[in-house]
Formats: structure tokens, sequence, C-alpha cells
């Protein structure tokens, strides 16, 4: 069997793994990254929006600066984020634009003079000014008091993912991609590294390291819908889940939004209904405006989704053999404007459903799209419970997301973070000497040569991965999804408890050998229903409404209570619930709780506490 | 009644000594919207959980799901069933190592390629990050953007009777990877640093221009364009070289 070592090992070459690693080059130490499929296919590629940075080069955007990025930040998660962290985040975003640059992003750039934008579906005009010329340019998004969002054209995390690797490529940071970690090699006190299979050829890898970093981006796969990747399926998690002493935080925090296409669930823009779309039900009638008579369509992301959800449990679902959905419409925007500002959605509907959405409707329903939660780590990235383990990126609760994450705050989090934590990883390296006992490594691979074997040979059961797979999605579907009840929740919980005995009885019905894609599947399946646990048995406990975690029995936002930051351990590998701890949400207080200003306004204030 | 779909894919799995090449017959009845994603997950769950695919995004932007779709190359993400006849034959691109059935490995390819290449950009100027940004006309890099949106899929070499032909030939995308940073003010490498890199038959001077690769690249990029500009280029900076010597 074939050990590699290596400084600074990164499970996963997105942007915050990679940008981790630069950071390690940079200071000499050596870095590999493992990936599922080649750095530049993560799913950081997909982002077509932008990332926020308060440079306020724009017209729309003077007066901004990291403390109002730092403001909208803090309200955007309902205050469930460490302040501490999101005001390195916004004071570092604008020097990480500037650096991308020098590495070859190619950003749109501010053209002085007169130009027309859109609002609401109205026009308007704005001039940009001379001595901004050439200077990074932004765009607007939700829940942004300024346009901050830079980007390049409609490829923004396609752009700066190629520059990234091309940085790697420079630096020497190897990637090794098709290269899937399954365990990490640990002695519940340090990480020494993570035992791999080799997607090529289904072997199993040693990787040594001194420091390891998750950075495998989301899980939005253990739900059915979801605008993620098919690789976005959490397998890097439960490695950490597996350990019983690295917590996950805010694991009940799920973000959707509200246009997937179906049946693929591929996003369509929020600018659809920013520039006048509307949503239409099965009779092909507005709903929106009688749920929400101000704000309809351009209710906030979690408003309208949470509406859409309600009006199809009412039974105006659209059917279809792919499940309900609804109707986006956007024809009466006319063909110059649907080929032109919103190119990105036509090209979407022409290749993928064969519809013109010129004349036709588009088929969309609320979809899993971003993962606030993940593995826990300090404000230096380094994760609770075990030493020379980091994370960082979607993988990660870093937490400047708290219950809500704003668009574009995401792909600039993978590369802010990835530099701080990066550099605090190069100190960590400094004189950091480490031992690699053969028997902890010897025992790990054992241990993972034996799930092999009983998978492949059925030894305990002959449950068919996908079913039981389909039976963890279904659950959360139903259960912890854009709407929560006491009653739902537990009766998931309940569900998902079964679905893990099954889940312990799984057995293949292929040979498993070489590359076998169903025993990748069937690896990572138990680990994930421990997470869907968390997920659910978090958001059983958590009597509020906060973000986008949102119960219909508790429609209060509970400061006195909830201001607090769930942590899920898997403690024994007996146990068939997570075990929940708490801690604050925030230690460093900067904007203490307040009202943000959309969605509810219902607040049980933290000074009741004190009567 | 929707129609049944007949499907004949390439078998073979390298890591199993018992294995042989071959092509396999699956039926599936065709469902609304189906794309070819939907199709080889189906078979791969309801028929034959060993089949090797690869998809990832699946929505045509991270380009991992190239395979030879009835005779051309294309992405199966973005590919509908209902496009197709009843009968749907596919095969794992050419060129590329094959991982097994119809996964190859682009990967490797790829990254030798920026090797090969050195793609990134090369300057002495070092990041201060107490400056402004430095300026750039918004247009050129619109046009920096337009050749950086390659996906790195594949099709375009696995059409390309030269890359078939011989192994070391770099092929559009790499050609095209030249452009991009031959285009961008900030790479300080000049026409004959290029040249190093591409005057010969395994860069530029091996492309016999027959369209092949602008065909089938579902991203639609100019690759023509930008093998004719190349052509152009160092047709005269090699000139140049003859007339120095
Ligand atoms: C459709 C879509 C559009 C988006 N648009 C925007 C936007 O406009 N603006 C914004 O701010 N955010 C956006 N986001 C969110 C943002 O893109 C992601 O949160 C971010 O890119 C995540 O980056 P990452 O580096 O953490 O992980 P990723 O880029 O997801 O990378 C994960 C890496 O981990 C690897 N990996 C995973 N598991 C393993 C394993 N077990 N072993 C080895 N390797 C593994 C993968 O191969 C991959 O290399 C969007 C998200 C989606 C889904
Ligand atoms: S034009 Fe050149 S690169 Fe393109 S397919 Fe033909 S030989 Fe290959
Ligand atoms: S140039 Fe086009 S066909 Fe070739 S790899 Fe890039 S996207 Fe694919
Ligand atoms: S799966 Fe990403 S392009 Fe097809």
């Amino acid at each position: 069997m074939q050990t590699i070592y290596t400084d600074f090992l990164v499970v996963g070459a997105g942007l915050a793994g990679e940008r981790a690693a630069v950071e390690a080059a940079d200071a000499g130490f050596s870095a590999i990254c493992l990936s599922l499929v080649p750095a530049r296919r993560s799913h950081s590629s997909a982002a077509q929006g932008g990332m926020q940075a308060s440079l306020g080069n724009s017209v729309m955007g003077e007066g901004d600066c990291p403390d109002v990025h730092f403001a909208d930040t803090v309200k955007g998660s309902d205050w469930g984020c460490d302040q501490e962290v999101a005001r390195l985040f916004a004071d570092a975003a604008p020097i990480e634009m500037r650096r991308l640059a020098h590495w070859g992003v190619p950003w749109n750039r501010v053209v002085p003079g007169k130009s027309i934008y859109y609002k609401g579906g109205k026009q308007f005009e704005k001039i940009e000014a001379e001595d901004k010329e050439g200077l990074i340019m932004a765009r607007s998004f939700g829940g942004t008091a300024k346009w901050r969002t830079c980007y390049t054209s409609d490829g923004t995390g396609h752009a700066v993912m190629c520059t990234m690797d091309n940085r790697c490529a420079q630096m020497g940071v190897e990637v090794h991609d098709k290269t899937e970690a399954i365990a990490l090699l640990q002695d519940g006190e340090t990480c020494y590294g993570v035992v791999a299979r080799c997607l090529r050829t289904g072997e199993l890898l040693i990787y040594l390291s001194k420091a390891t970093m998750i950075a495998a981006g989301g899980f939005g796969r253990i739900y059915p819908n979801t605008t993620n990747a098919v690789i976005c399926d959490g397998g890097a998690h439960t490695m950490c889940v597996d350990t019983g002493v690295v917590p996950m935080g805010n694991m009940e925090a799920v973000q959707f939004h509200p246009t997937g296409i179906v049946p693929t669930d591929i996003l369509v823009t929020e600018g659809c209904r920013g520039d006048g779309g509307t949503l239409l039900d099965v009779d092909e009638k507005r709903f929106m405006d009688v749920y929400e008579p101000e704000k309809a369509e351009l209710a906030s992301r979690d408003v309208v989704s949470r509406w859409m959800t309600y009006h199809m449990r009412e039974g105006h679902g659209v059917k279809s053999s792919y499940g309900e959905h609804l109707w986006l419409d956007i024809r009466h925007l006319g063909e110059e404007h649907i080929t032109g500002k919103l190119r990105e959605v036509y090209e979407i509907c022409t290749s993928f459903l064969g519809i013109n959405p010129i004349h036709q409707l588009i088929p969309v329903r609320p979809t899993q799209h971003y993962s606030m939660g993940g593995i826990r780590t300090n404000k230096d990235g380094a994760a609770y419970g075990l030493k020379g383990l980091f994370s960082a990126g979607e993988a990660a609760c870093w937490d400047m997301h708290g219950f809500n994450r704003l668009g574009g705050n995401s792909l600039a989090e993978t590369v802010v973070a990835g530099g701080i934590i990066g550099r605090k990883i190069a100190e960590y390296l400094q004189g950091c000497e480490t031992e690699f006992k053969t028997s902890l490594i010897n025992d790990e691979v054992k241990k993972q040569q034996a799930r092999i074997d009983a998978l492949i040979n059925c030894t305990n059961g002959s449950e068919n991965v996908y079913k039981v797979r389909k039976a963890m999605q279904d659950a959360l579907h139903k259960g912890a999804n854009i709407f929560r009840t006491q009653e739902g929740l537990e009766t998931c919980v309940a569900s998902l408890q079964d679905t893990l005995i099954r889940a312990k009885n799984v057995g293949l019905r292929s040979d498993g050998r070489g590359v076998n894609p169903e025993l990748a599947s069937a690896l990572k399946l138990e680990g994930q229903v421990k997470m869907a646990l968390m997920v659910a048995y978090g958001a059983l406990q958590r009597t509020e409404s906060r973000g986008s975690h949102n119960r219909e029995d508790f429609t209060a936002r509970n400061d006195r209570d909830w201001l607090s930051r769930t942590l899920a351990y898997w403690k024994n590998e007996g146990d068939t619930l997570p075990t929940l701890e708490y801690e604050p949400a925030t230690v460093a207080v900067e904007i203490p709780p307040g009202d943000r200003g959309y969605g509810h306004s219902e607040i049980i204030s933290a000074d009741d506490k004190k009567e | 009644m929707s129609r049944l779909l007949k499907f004949n894919i390439f078998r073979y799995n390298p890591e199993d000594a018992q294995s042989e090449p071959h092509m396999q017959e699956f039926v599936l009845e065709e469902t609304d919207s189906m794309t070819l994603f939907i199709a080889l997950n189906r078979i791969r769950e309801e028929h034959d959980p060993s089949l090797q695919f690869d998809f990832c995004c699946r929505a045509g932007i991270c380009g991992s799901c190239g395979m030879v779709i009835n005779g051309r190359p294309g992405l199966a993400c973005h590919t509908k069933t209902k496009d197709l006849p009843g009968e749907i034959t596919l095969l794992p691109l050419p060129v590329f190592k094959l991982v097994g059935d119809l996964s190859v490995d682009t990967g490797s390819w790829f990254r030798d390629m920026y090797t090969k290449t050195e793609s990134w950009i090369h300057t002495n100027k070092e990041f201060d990050p107490t400056a402004l940004e430095e300026r750039m006309d918004n247009k050129q890099a619109v046009e920096i953007y337009e050749l950086e949106r390659c996906v790195e899929c594949g099709c375009c070499i696995s059409a390309c009777g030269t890359a078939r032909l011989r192994e070391d030939f770099m092929g559009a995308a790499a050609l095209n990877r030249v452009a991009r940073f031959l285009i961008d003010p900030r790479d300080q490498r000049s026409e004959h640093d290029y040249y190093e890199i591409i005057g010969s038959d395994m860069g530029i001077f091996g492309c016999m221009g027959l369209l092949a690769c602008e065909d089938v690249c579902p991203k639609h990029l100019p690759l023509q364009n930008q093998l004719g500009f190349l052509r152009r280029k160092m047709g005269i900076t090699s000139l140049k070289r003859i007339f120095k010597k």
C-alpha cells in the first residue's frame, strides 16, 4: 500500500482548500489537495453571481466599507454568527479580491459614464465616475446595502477557480484528483492525515500530514432536491463525525432557494423575480401577492420558499413525474430582456428543459442550496476536538453566516477564510514535530478494509444502498424542510433512526471491484444518516425561528433562550441520536441583537432573561 | 405511452482481470425532460450499480460528463433524450486514458497541459496589499474571460484528428489557453517565450484546421479564431527568428 507524506494535507481542492494550500506553500511547506474530481470541477466553479467585498468603486457602492459589509453580514445571519469572525472577514475581503486580480482573475471593471439598470422591473440610470475607470466593478445582490458583489460576467466561480488552480500549479501544490478521503487517522487527540480510496483503481492509500484541513464543500446531497453538485455529499464530514470528538456546528441551519428547476434542481437566478418575473400555481394563477401583498415575489429567499411550499401543501402544486412544482413566468419580460439580461436562464431552459422561456413557463420548486452548518472551528480555523485538524469554506462552521448566509458571501468566504486560516496553519507548521505511530495507521487501514469486505460480502445484510439513501433523503424532505414543526421533526427523527439501522445493514449488489461507484456510496451512507439526524434532532430541540430555521410552532426569534450555537457530536458508535451541546453564538458583540429589517419581526429579547 | 429507450453502453473495467471490452444493452422508459444524467443514474440505481460514469455539477458548467453520444463528443448532462433517437449509443471519450466504462481521466491530461503551457500569469511584480488594484480596461477583461470559459471537458481533443494520430499534440484547449495568457496584459511573457511552447508540430503547426474542435465545443468557444490568431502570430515570430539567425 502506498503511503504519501506531506506537511499540509487538504481534503478538497475547491477555492477554500486551494487558497489555504497556496498560503502554506508560500511559507515553504509541502501541500497536497485531495479531490473527487479535477480541481476546476469543484463546486466553487458553479457560482455565477459573484463575491462580496466592500471596494466601493461603483457609484452604487459609494460609501461602502468593511463596517457596512460587517453589519449586513451580522443582520443576514439573524445574529447567529460569530461577530469576531464576521469582522475578520469583512476587513480582509477587499484585499483578497485585489490579490485575485493580481493572480489573474479577469474581474469586470468600471466603465465610466451613463448606463441603465433595472430594479423591481423598472428602469433606472446611473453614471459611473471617470476617476474609477478600470477598477474592479460590483453588482447588486440581495440583503446588501450597497452594490458590493465583484464578478466576472456570469462565471465568477469558474474564473476564480481557474486562477486559483493556476496559482497552485505555479506554487507546486499537488492536486491528487479522483482520490476520496474515507477516514481520519487520529488517536482521539491529534489528527495525522487520512485513509483515502483511489478512484482510478479502487485501492486504499495512506496520507500522512502534520496538519490536515477539511475543505470539502457543502453536503446538500443528503436532501433529495438540491442545487449542489453530486459530489457535495458530506463524505468528508462523516469522517469527522466518526471521531466522536469533533462537533458539527448548527447543522439545523440549511438554506433553501426558491427557484431550482424541475427535474434536476439547477438554479435559475433570483434576477428573474428581481426583474419582474412571477410565480404561478397549477391554475396558472399568481399567489405570492396574496400571501405577501407588499413584496410578493420579491420577499426574501426564505420567505418566498416558505409560501411556495405552503401553497403546494394546500393542493395548488403542479403534478409531474418528478413530484410537485410551481411555475416561474418571465414571458412578459419579452425576448430582448430574456436573451439579454437573463441569457443564463434562457440557456438553462433551452439546454436542460427543452423549453423556451419567452413563450413557456419554467417549472420550479424550492430547493436545498447551502449548508451553513459544518465542522465547528475556532476563529483560526482549528477544528474543535482534534489537534492538527482544520476546516474552511462551506464545509466549516467558522461561523460568519449564522442561520442565514447572504448571496455573494460564501464564495468570498472561501478565499478570505482560506487565506486567514492558511496563514495560521503555516504558523502551526513552523516548529511542529509529529510522530506517526505505525500501529495506529495499520489499525485504521485494517478497519477500513474490513468495512469494505463486509459491504462486498454482505456480512451485515443486503440492504440496497440507493434505497436506504432515498429513505434518508425523503425523511429530511418531509420533516426537516423549509417549515418545521415538533410533530414533523419527531417523525423525521424516528424514521431516520430506522434508516440508521438499515444503513448499518447495507450490502453491495455488484462485486465491488476496482473503482466501483456503489461501494463509494455505501462507505459514506451510515455517516450521512448520522448527519441527517444532527440536522433533524438539532432542529427539533431549537424551539424558535431564526434565519433559515423556521418553526411553525415557535415563530419568534428567541434571543432570550437561543442566542446560541448547536454543537452536535456522535459520541458512541452504538448511539441512536447525536449528543447536543450549546455555546454562545458570539463572544464579541459589536452589534447587539435587533431587527433585521426584513422577514419575521417577532423577537423575544435577550434582555428578558434578567427578569 | 412514452418511448422505451434502448441504451448501448460501452463496458470495461480495467481493474478486473476477467473484464473484456463489450457493449451492453439497457432499456428504460423515457420520462419528461429526461437528460442522459437522469437516464444513466437510473440505469445505475435500478439495473447495474457497477456502471461507471462521471457527473458533477449536472448543469453544464464543470465539464465532467464528456462522452461520445451517438458518435459525437458532447456533455451528457445537457443532452436531452427527446433530441435523440430511440436507440442511444454511449462510448467513453477517446484520446484520454480509460478509467472504466464511460469514465476517462481528463484530470491528468489537463494537469500535464498546465505544466507544458505554464498556465499562470508570469510577472515580476509583487502584490501590495495596501495599494489599489491595478487598473484594467473592461473590454480586455471580458475578452480574457471569453477564452477562460473552457470547462476542460476534453470534447475538442477527442474530436481532433491530429490528437488521435499523435499523442503529443497539444490540442485546441491548450492552444486556447495559450491565447488567453497571450492577450493578458498582466503576463509579461514575450511572443518568443510562447513560441517555445507552441511553435512546433506538437503545437500550432500540427493543427490541420478542420474545425472539428469548434463544432463540438459545448461552450461555443471561438477556437478557430484563436487557432488562426496563434498561427499568424507564431508564423511571424518564426520568420523573425529565421532572419535573426
Ligand atoms: C449553484 C450554486 C451557485 C452558487 N452561487 C454563489 C454565488 O454566486 N456567490 C456565492 O458567494 N456563493 C455561491 N454559491 C455557494 C458557493 O459556491 C460555495 O459555498 C463555495 O464555492 C464552496 O467552496 P468550497 O471551497 O468550500 O468547496 P467546493 O468548491 O465545493 O469544493 C469541495 C472540494 O472537496 C472535494 N471533496 C469532497 N469530499 C471529498 C472527499 N471525501 N475526499 C476528497 N475530496 C473531497 C471536492 O472534490 C472538491 O474539490 C453557490 C452555490 C451553488 C450550489
Ligand atoms: S482545427 Fe486543429 S485543433 Fe481543431 S480539431 Fe482540427 S486539427 Fe484539431
Ligand atoms: S475548448 Fe471547449 S470542447 Fe475543448 S475542453 Fe474547453 S470547453 Fe471542452
Ligand atoms: S456534469 Fe458538469 S458539465 Fe455535465
